[in-house]
């Protein structure tokens, strides 16, 4: 049996039925790791000894007994590193577990291995990684999508059943996108922020990648809910997200707005979108036009206010207290200067020198002041629409995935990509990208297509359930990775 | 609105060392970004209240009540340089 290729559910079954041990599933996986991760580089770092003792001792009676789960190395797991794929922190090791790892422990899963990605969230493909890409697995000349790049590709090739990510504009569900996976934004506040390396403060929360919905309902369930440790997360009543079992989806109104799909996304995207919205029709959702009239000005907006908050959450890499300190600095100012310089990647520094900009005196009011009130009419955009409809829906990403270096020198081009995804981020609205079909790439390669549903604040119920139906309906997701050129060989 | 654009003085206030490579690819990229990001002045913002947050809250308040915390051990052991239960630092004063 083919352990690895289960999905969380599925593997719960058998766990709970005692047909297979924690330790087995997890050696298992650590065989795969070995055998495929060198060519994905999925992961950072890995402590199989760890997850083993842990293993030995799990309660496959909790919800999420015995399951390995893959961290994103921007989540701090106590004992472990933490370097948010950067070189200022190499060497941390995390003195604390974040809120979602001790919530995570609690429900009897495992956090299993840190995953590659951006460095400091920071980027669309994980190229910006200081320790190197990581490779799609549908396309090994190809990325994985970013900044929760390695998550992405892991989750996609069996490599991990689950995994966290992070999403500031994006970061979860376009690379689960690229990869023909799921990927969840909860909604702002759902899950503690406790433990995350923070980027952008008001717009960053964790979720979950995973190869099914009903998998992403189940780590949800274990992740979100208030902590007193997180003043902007939300004390709301306990829900079971999990999707309920009706497969169609009369009486739900869907809205497709039409300012996503002005834009010049690549035409076999367009073509996968379309055919995923018929499908929804066909499931019985009332499929209404809506408009979202700000749409142009949010890549604006967000590049502008997650940039100051990132010049604002980065300050505190100085050398002083952690990470990585420059050698033989003549003063503080030079030790400072020289730590930041030699620690941080190019794009870390566009963004932080790009933040520290329309933060400062002279500048304030007609970029970050001016930005914020665009964001409260993107959010107006969406409160109005969610009158109307239920959801929306809408293509994750307007390309599929792009060949490793092809995109290193442009970064306006990289920020305009993110056109579909950042303003869910800016309205602390929720959202989740499913599998929706393939591009054959030049090389005869599949890309997969992401379909993307976006819900009201706290409305987590009402995408899964439209996501699980849609899902249901098709055999897009899980189709494996295997007997490509230039991918994964099958075995 | 960013003809004073200038990577060197920011990069100071942010506390970067750039090299002079960096500063002109930089000064390139994000002169465009920001011409870019100039779009938002189309907008009539004339009557708009500023979003700070996804999800407005206020007041979130708890109980002045000490809690456990990091240990000294713990929180100095990341620390490049160390002593007497203080993270070392290049002289500040002279």
């Amino acid at each position: 049996m083919d352990l690895t290729s289960l999905s969380v559910s599925d593997l719960r079954t058998r766990l709970v039925a005692r047909e297979v041990s924690p330790v087995e599933v997890l050696e298992a996986l650590e065989t795969r790791i070995a055998q495929l991760d060198p060519k994905i580089h999925g992961y950072l770092f890995r402590d199989f000894d760890q997850a083993r003792a842990e293993a030995e001792k799990a309660d496959v009676n909790l919800p999420l007994g015995g399951v390995p789960i893959a961290v994103k190395d921007v989540i701090n797991v106590a004992g472990q590193p933490c370097t948010c794929a950067s070189k200022i922190l190499r060497g941390y090791t995390a003195p604390y577990d974040a809120t979602v790892i001790a919530n995570l422990e609690a429900a009897g899963a495992i956090p299993f291995g840190r995953t590659n990605m951006d460095e400091f969230a920071m980027g669309s493909s994980t190229e910006n990684s200081s320790l190197g890409p990581s490779f799609n697995p549908w396309d090994l000349a190809r990325t994985p999508g970013g900044s929760s790049g390695g998550s992405a590709a892991v989750v996609a090739a069996d490599l991990a059943f689950a995994a966290l990510g992070s999403d500031t504009g994006g970061s979860i569900r376009q690379p689960a996108a690229l990869c023909g996976i799921v990927g969840l934004k909860p909604s702002y506040g759902r899950v503690s922020r406790y433990g995350l390396v923070a980027f952008a403060s008001s717009l960053d929360q964790i979720g979950p990648l995973t190869k099914t919905v009903a998998d992403s309902a189940l780590i949800l369930n274990a992740i979100a809910g208030k902590d007193p440790r997180d003043s902007t997360s939300v004390d709301e009543k306990p829900v079971d997200f999990f999707p309920k079992t009706d497969a169609d989806l009369k009486g739900v109104r869907i809205g497709v707005p039409k300012e996503y799909f002005v834009h010049e996304s690549d035409p076999r995207v367009s073509a996968a979108v379309r055919g995923a919205i018929d499908q929804l029709g066909a499931l019985g959702a009332d499929l209404v036009e809506v408009s979202l009239p700000h749409t142009e000005y949010a890549v604006s907006a967000y590049y502008i206010l997650a940039t100051a908050e990132a010049s604002a959450n980065l300050a505190r890499f100085d050398g002083v207290r952690y990470g990585r300190r420059a050698e033989n600095a003549k003063n503080l100012l030079d030790q400072y200067g020289r730590t930041r310089d030699e620690g941080f990647g190019d794009e870390v520094k566009r963004r932080i020198i790009l933040g520290t900009y329309v933060l400062s005196s002279g500048y304030y009011d007609a970029y970050y002041l001016r930005a914020q009130k665009v964001r409260t009419l993107i959010r107006n955009d969406f409160t109005n629409v969610f009158k109307q409809v239920d959801a929306l829906v809408c293509p994750t990403s307007p390309e599929v995935a792009f060949k490793i270096g092809e995109r290193s020198a442009d970064p306006l081009r990289n920020y305009l990509a993110d056109i579909f995804t950042i303003a869910a981020n800016l309205a602390g609205i929720c959202g989740i990208s499913v599998p929706c079909g393939f591009a054959q790439s030049e090389e005869s390669t599949q890309l997969p297509i992401g379909l993307q549903l976006l819900g009201p604040a706290f409305a987590e119920g009402t995408i899964l359930r439209v996501a699980h139906a849609y899902e249901r309906s098709t055999d897009w997701q899980r189709k494996p990775p295997v007997g490509q050129a230039s991918s994964l060989s099958s075995e | 609105m960013n003809a004073d654009f200038d990577v060197r003085y920011v990069a100071q206030l942010a506390r970067l060392n750039l090299t002079p490579a960096e500063i002109e690819t930089f000064q390139a990229q994000l002169s465009q970004v920001l011409q870019y990001v100039d779009k938002l002045s189309e907008v009539d913002v004339s009557t708009v209240e500023p979003t700070a947050h996804a999800n407005p809250m206020s007041d979130v308040l708890r109980n002045d009540v000490a809690q456990t915390s990091l240990t000294v051990g713990e929180a100095l052991a990341n620390a490049p340089r160390q002593a007497n239960d203080l993270f070392i630092v290049p002289k500040v004063i002279e």
